[in-house]
């Protein structure tokens, strides 16, 4: 399958990137490592008459601390996110999560901020980041703005990204020290979560439970009452929407988020 | 637009179409057959390739993102005097191969992950190759190859892997 015809422009910088946006508008896409957006321009669901290619920009690459967060630039890829040395240390969950996208091949070319603004549902890296209460940064035509993770992802591959915005940078909190477990079922290697489940500091999140990734908050409430982690668990599915496919039904997709969640918060992996 | 790349060590320049996908500028303009279209949907692995010494999937790279880099396909293993590398001579050695397919995708995957990891256990072998699909599953020859290239790899430092 090849992509239908589009035209190729390279940014230097970002701010380069953002008047090749606004030049282009809705026609442009911007293309990092294109593990999200190459495949739906191959089936023709993405169709963008420019590719902006960012992949060359240094200033949005990269892994850094600044007072209590970890910035990582939008264009750093899985593998480095899951093989940062510092990301192991101070925000283990983050790393843990990239290790757990795709394989091998797609970690060497997917990026952070590719599979946040692609906001599949079912993705690791905006499950990962929602329990973490980390946020993002926005360059636009009128500067920057941080959205919170709570506040990013509005739909299924929906997001508060404008057209004419590019997500610059990632900001997580440190804490090497915070209890955290993840969870991601999946009935084959390499594929999406069925559910997931995130836990991190007492925040809960859910992947593939909705259109969005979302918190679980009444186990949350739960276990600020003072609730057992195997009783708060039990709240996992409350206010959640699953849909259902060949993998799974809504029902079964509701009891798994109980079990994720509860295996999440006793800090396991898997 | 003119894209300049080095392929097995050749540097080239083409002119190319944005939308030509790195694996068909590969088969198709460079004459090299072994990175095969498999899946064509990111999956299978069949047509992994290494970009910078990492292996990739490249039927979801564009050839103008490998502009100015350097990729390396299972034929550029192959020393100049036509001796195979550790990967394929193991692969060969351990029957890791039945149809044959998936072959120089899984060599390609393997010699990457050789080089992050130089002495991988078998279950870190089985998870470095989660993206590469056997459909004949041979896995196990597979897997008994990498081990084998490892250990060669590891007891003879004069032979040393193309990574880039």
């Amino acid at each position: 399958m090849i992509p239908a015809s589009f035209d190729y422009e390279v940014a230097d910088s970002a701010a380069h990137a953002l008047s090749l946006l606004s030049e282009h508008g809705e026609d442009a896409k911007l293309l990092a490592g294109g593990h999200s957006l190459l495949p739906m321009m191959k089936v023709r669901l993405a169709q963008p008459a420019v590719l902006i290619d960012i992949a060359r920009v240094g200033e949005l690459s990269g892994i850094r601390t600044e007072g209590s967060e970890v910035i990582i630039g939008a264009t750093t890829r899985h593998a480095e996110v899951a093989g940062s040395a510092l990301l192991q240390a101070e925000v283990p969950l983050l790393a843990y999560a990239a290790a757990q996208v795709g394989d091998p091949q797609i970690r060497h070319r997917g990026t952070i901020g590719g599979s946040l603004a692609h906001a599949d549902p079912a993705g690791d890296l905006p499950m990962a980041l929602l329990a973490l209460g980390g946020a993002v940064e926005v360059s636009g035509p009128s500067g920057v703005r941080t959205v919170a993770a709570d506040d990013f992802f509005t739909g299924p591959f929906e997001t508060v990204l404008s057209p004419d915005e590019l997500l610059s940078a990632v900001r997580v909190p440190r804490g090497g020290d915070v209890p955290w477990g993840y969870q991601k079922f999946v009935r084959r290697a390499n594929d999406w979560a069925i559910v997931g489940a995130a836990a991190y500091d007492g925040r809960v999140s859910l992947g593939n439970m909705g259109g969005t990734p979302m918190r679980a908050l009444a186990v949350e409430e739960a276990l600020r009452g003072g609730t057992s982690a195997a009783e708060a668990a039990a709240y996992a599915a409350d206010g959640t929407s699953p849909g259902y496919d060949i993998h799974a039904d809504a029902e079964y997709r509701e009891h798994l988020a109980r079990v994720l969640t509860r295996r999440a918060l006793e800090g396991k992996t898997g | 637009m003119e894209v300049k790349l080095t392929v097995n060590g050749t540097t080239r320049s083409d002119e190319v179409e944005p939308r030509l996908l790195l694996v068909h500028y590969l088969r198709e303009i460079c004459g090299l057959r072994a990175a095969n279209v498999g899946c064509d949907t990111t999956s299978c692995g069949a047509c992994t390739v290494l970009l910078d010494g990492e292996s990739v999937k490249s039927c979801t790279v564009l050839a103008v993102q490998a502009n100015g880099r350097s990729v390396t396909t299972s034929e550029g293993l192959v020393a100049d005097d036509g001796a195979m590398s550790a990967v394929q001579q193991a692969f060969r050695e351990n029957h890791g191969l039945q149809c044959g397919f998936c072959t120089p995708g899984m060599v390609m995957a393997a010699t990457s992950l050789l080089a992050e990891n130089p002495h991988p256990t078998e279950q870190e072998v089985r998870e470095g190759l989660e993206g590469n699909f056997c459909r004949c599953t041979g896995y196990h020859n597979i897997v008994r190859a990498v081990l084998g290239a490892a250990e060669k790899l590891s007891g003879d430092q004069t032979n040393t892997e193309v990574t880039a």
